[in-house]
C-alpha cells in the first residue's frame, strides 16, 4: 500500500512538474532569459573574430555597461584599433579615433555600417528596448540543440520601428539561456542567425561565452564574439559613461 | 611692308635648317595646343549631351534635404509634392539597399522611376514588358563589376520607411549602356510603384526630372536646379582640367618662343653690317626693326601653314574615329562623365585663336631683341663693330 502511495505521489509530482512547465508562457521565458543574461552592470573583456575573404582579424576590447542604455567600449588590440573608444548613451553613439584624435557622433545611416568590418552593425548594438516591449512572443514548440532541450519562441513585432519583423529564438528549457536566434525580414527571408555556445556558469548564472553572428545572405562563417572575462554587477564609476572619457 | 615680308621670307628660306627647326617646333606646339583644346571641348560637349539625355533632363526639382554629394542625406530626403504632379516632371525615389550577388554584399542605391517616362534615355519601357516580381535595369558598369547578366535573379535587402528589414529577389531584365556613370555604377533602377510598395513611401520622390516644357515656380520644401546649373559643375571640372593641361602647352610654346628669341639675338648680332647697309640705303631704324620683327613672326606664319598641312589629316582621323579611353577611367564613377571614345571638337574658332596666339607671341619675342637695332650707331654697324 505504502509503495503504491509512493508511486502515486511520484507520478503526481512528475505530472505536476510537467504541467507547470507546460504552463510557462513565452513572456515568462523572456523574463527568465532577461534575469539570466542581464545585470545592472557588467565589465566584459572580449574578443571579436572577424573572418574576411583573405584573412581573419581578432579584436580584443574591454566593455563597461550599465543596464541597456549606457555602455563604453575600449579596443585593446590589434595595434591598428588600439585606443579606439565607443560610448553609447541611450540612442546616441560616439566613436573616438586616436589616430585623428577626433570624436564623431554616429547618427542616421552611419549606424547601419558594419562594426570594424564584422557582420554586426552599430545599430545592432543600439537596440536597448526590451524584447517584450516590441515583440509578441509565443512558444511554438520544443527542439533540441546539441544535447540541450529548448523552447522555440516566435516573436512578432508589435511596433513599427523594429529592424526585424520576426525573430525565432531557441531558449534552453533548464538554464534559460538562448542558444540560437534567427532574424527574419518582413518577407519571411532569413537574414541573420546568432548562435550562442560554450554556456558556462558564472556567478550563479548560466552565460554563453561564444556568440556567432552570421549574415545569412552572405557566404562565410560570420563573426565570433568570445567573452574572455565577465563581471556581473560591479561598481562602475560615473565618469566612464561620459564623453570626456573617450579622450582619456 | 611688302618689302619687309619679301626680305623676311628670303632671309628665312636662306637660313635653311635653322629656320625649319624653329618652324618645326612651333608647328608641333601649334598642333598640340589645338589637339588638347579640341579634346577637352569634345569631352565637354559629349559629357553635356549624355548627362542631359541620361541624368539631368531639362532640370531637376529636388527635395530640400537631398544633396547628391552627401550619401547620408539620401535615405531621409524624400517627400510628396504639394502641388498636383505636372506631366512635365518624372519622379525618382532613391533608397539605400544591399544586393547579394554570389554571397557578397554590395551596397547600392535603388532608384524608382516611372516606367512611362520619356525624358531620360533609360530603357524604362522594358518594365512593362517584364513579368518579374521586381524587374530591374542596371548599367553596363554595374553589370561588369558584379558579373551580372540579363535574366539573373539575386537577393535584395532594404529597409522600409520604419527601418524594418525586408528582402526579396529581383530580376535583371536589361543592361543599358551609357557614358554617365552616375546613373550606372552601384545602382539599380526599378519601377517607382514597386519601390513605393516596398518602402511604404507611396507617392514620394527624392527629385523630379523636368522635361523641356516644364516651367518652374517655387515650391515649398523643394529647390530647383536648372539644366545650366546642373551642367555647371561638369564645366567647372573640365575647365580645371583645361587649366592644368595648359601648363603643358605653354611650356612647349615657351620652348619654341625661346628658340625664336635666340635666333633673333644671334641674327641681329651676326647681321650688323646688313643692318648698317639698310640704314645707309635710306631705311629708318624703325623700318629695320620692323623688318627683323616680321622675319621673326614669319616663323609662326610658316609654322601655322606647316601645322595645318600636318595637322589636318591627324585632326580628321581623331575627329572621325575618336580617342579610346581606358576602362579604369570609364568604368568607375569618377564624378564626371567620360565617354568610352572621345571625339575631339576642332572648331574654326579654336584653330584661328591658336594661330593668333602663336603669331602674336612669336611677333612679341621677335620684337624684343630687334628693339636694340634702334639704339645702334649706323656707322659702327656698317663697319661691323660689335655694339
Amino acid at each position: 500500500m505504502k509503495t503504491l502511495l509512493k508511486i502515486s505521489l511520484i507520478g503526481f509530482l512528475i505530472l505536476l512538474s510537467f504541467f507547470t512547465q507546460a504552463q510557462i508562457t513565452a513572456d515568462q521565458v523572456l523574463d527568465k532569459v532577461k534575469d539570466n543574461m542581464n545585470a545592472n552592470s557588467t565589465i566584459t573583456e572580449s574578443k571579436m573574430v572577424i573572418r574576411g575573404k583573405r584573412n581573419t582579424r581578432e579584436i580584443v576590447s574591454k566593455g563597461y555597461a550599465e543596464g541597456n542604455e549606457k555602455s563604453f567600449t575600449e579596443y585593446l588590440s590589434p595595434e591598428r584599433e588600439k585606443g579606439t573608444k565607443m560610448l553609447k548613451l541611450e540612442d546616441k553613439l560616439w566613436i573616438y579615433n586616436p589616430s585623428t584624435d577626433r570624436t564623431i557622433q554616429l547618427s542616421g545611416h552611419m549606424l547601419r555600417q558594419s562594426v570594424m568590418g564584422s557582420d554586426l552593425s552599430y545599430e545592432d548594438m543600439m537596440e536597448d528596448r526590451e524584447l517584450k516591449e516590441i515583440y509578441e512572443a509565443t512558444i511554438i514548440g520544443e527542439e533540441k540543440i546539441g544535447d540541450r532541450t529548448c523552447y522555440v519562441l516566435e516573436l512578432n513585432a508589435i511596433v513599427e520601428d523594429v529592424s526585424y519583423q520576426t525573430r525565432k529564438t531557441w531558449v534552453d528549457t533548464e538554464r534559460f539561456v538562448p542558444l540560437k536566434e534567427d532574424l527574419f525580414a518582413k518577407s519571411g527571408q532569413l537574414l541573420k542567425r546568432i548562435r550562442l555556445e560554450d554556456v558556462k556558469e558564472i556567478d550563479g548564472r548560466w552565460y554563453p561565452t561564444k556568440i556567432n553572428y552570421k549574415d545569412m545572405l552572405m557566404s562565410g562563417e560570420g563573426t565570433d564574439f568570445i567573452v574572455l572575462d565577465i563581471q556581473f554587477n560591479p561598481e562602475i564609476p560615473d565618469y566612464i559613461f561620459n564623453k570626456a572619457s573617450l579622450k582619456r | 611692308m611688302k618689302l619687309a615680308f619679301q626680305l623676311a621670307y628670303k632671309n628665312l628660306v636662306g637660313a635653311g635648317l635653322r629656320s625649319w627647326l624653329n618652324v618645326g617646333i612651333l608647328a608641333f606646339t601649334f598642333i598640340v595646343i589645338i589637339f588638347f583644346n579640341a579634346y577637352l571641348d569634345g569631352w565637354n560637349l559629349q559629357a553635356q549631351r549624355e548627362s542631359i539625355k541620361w541624368e539631368y533632363g531639362h532640370g531637376q526639382l529636388r527635395h530640400q534635404d537631398y544633396d547628391p554629394l552627401d550619401p547620408f542625406s539620401i535615405n531621409e530626403a524624400h517627400g510628396k509634392l504639394n502641388t498636383p504632379l505636372s506631366e512635365n516632371l518624372t519622379a525618382v525615389l532613391i533608397q539605400q539597399a544591399s544586393l547579394y550577388p554570389e554571397g557578397r554584399m554590395v551596397s547600392i542605391l535603388m532608384k524608382g522611376i516611372d516606367s512611362d517616362q520619356k525624358i531620360l534615355e533609360l530603357p524604362t519601357e522594358a518594365f512593362a514588358k517584364s513579368d518579374a516580381n521586381i524587374p530591374a535595369l542596371i548599367g553596363k558598369r554595374m553589370a561588369s563589376s558584379n558579373k551580372l547578366e540579363v535574366g539573373d535573379q539575386l537577393l535584395l535587402r532594404w529597409r522600409d520607411k520604419n527601418g524594418t528589414f525586408d528582402a526579396t529577389e529581383i530580376t535583371i531584365i536589361e543592361i543599358f549602356e551609357t557614358d554617365v556613370t552616375s546613373v550606372d555604377a552601384g545602382q539599380i533602377w526599378i519601377p517607382i510603384e514597386r519601390l513605393w510598395n516596398m518602402t511604404g513611401l507611396k507617392g514620394e520622390a527624392t527629385y523630379f526630372i523636368a522635361s523641356e516644357k516644364y516651367s518652374h515656380s517655387p515650391v515649398d520644401k523643394w529647390y530647383y536646379k536648372s539644366q545650366a546649373e546642373l551642367l555647371k559643375q561638369l564645366q567647372e571640372i573640365i575647365e580645371m582640367k583645361s587649366a592644368s593641361s595648359s601648363i603643358l602647352y605653354f611650356l612647349l610654346l615657351g620652348i619654341a618662343l625661346l628658340a625664336i628669341f635666340d635666333t633673333q639675338v644671334l641674327s641681329i648680332f651676326r647681321r650688323q653690317k646688313e643692318i648698317g647697309t639698310y640704314i645707309a640705303l635710306g631705311m629708318t631704324r624703325w623700318q629695320v626693326v620692323q623688318l627683323f620683327t616680321v622675319e621673326g613672326s614669319m616663323y609662326s606664319i610658316l609654322a601655322s601653314i606647316v601645322g595645318t598641312i600636318i595637322g589636318i589629316p591627324i585632326f580628321w582621323y581623331f575627329s572621325t574615329y575618336g580617342i579610346g579611353m581606358p576602362d579604369y577611367v570609364t568604368q568607375q564613377d569618377m564624378g564626371v562623365t567620360i565617354a568610352q571614345r572621345i571625339y575631339p571638337a576642332f572648331t574654326i574658332g579654336l584653330i584661328m585663336g591658336t594661330i593668333a596666339l602663336v603669331v602674336l607671341s612669336a611677333t612679341i619675342v621677335s620684337f624684343i631683341p630687334s628693339r636694340n637695332i634702334a639704339k645702334m650707331d649706323p656707322v659702327d654697324a656698317l663697319k661691323g663693330k660689335v655694339q
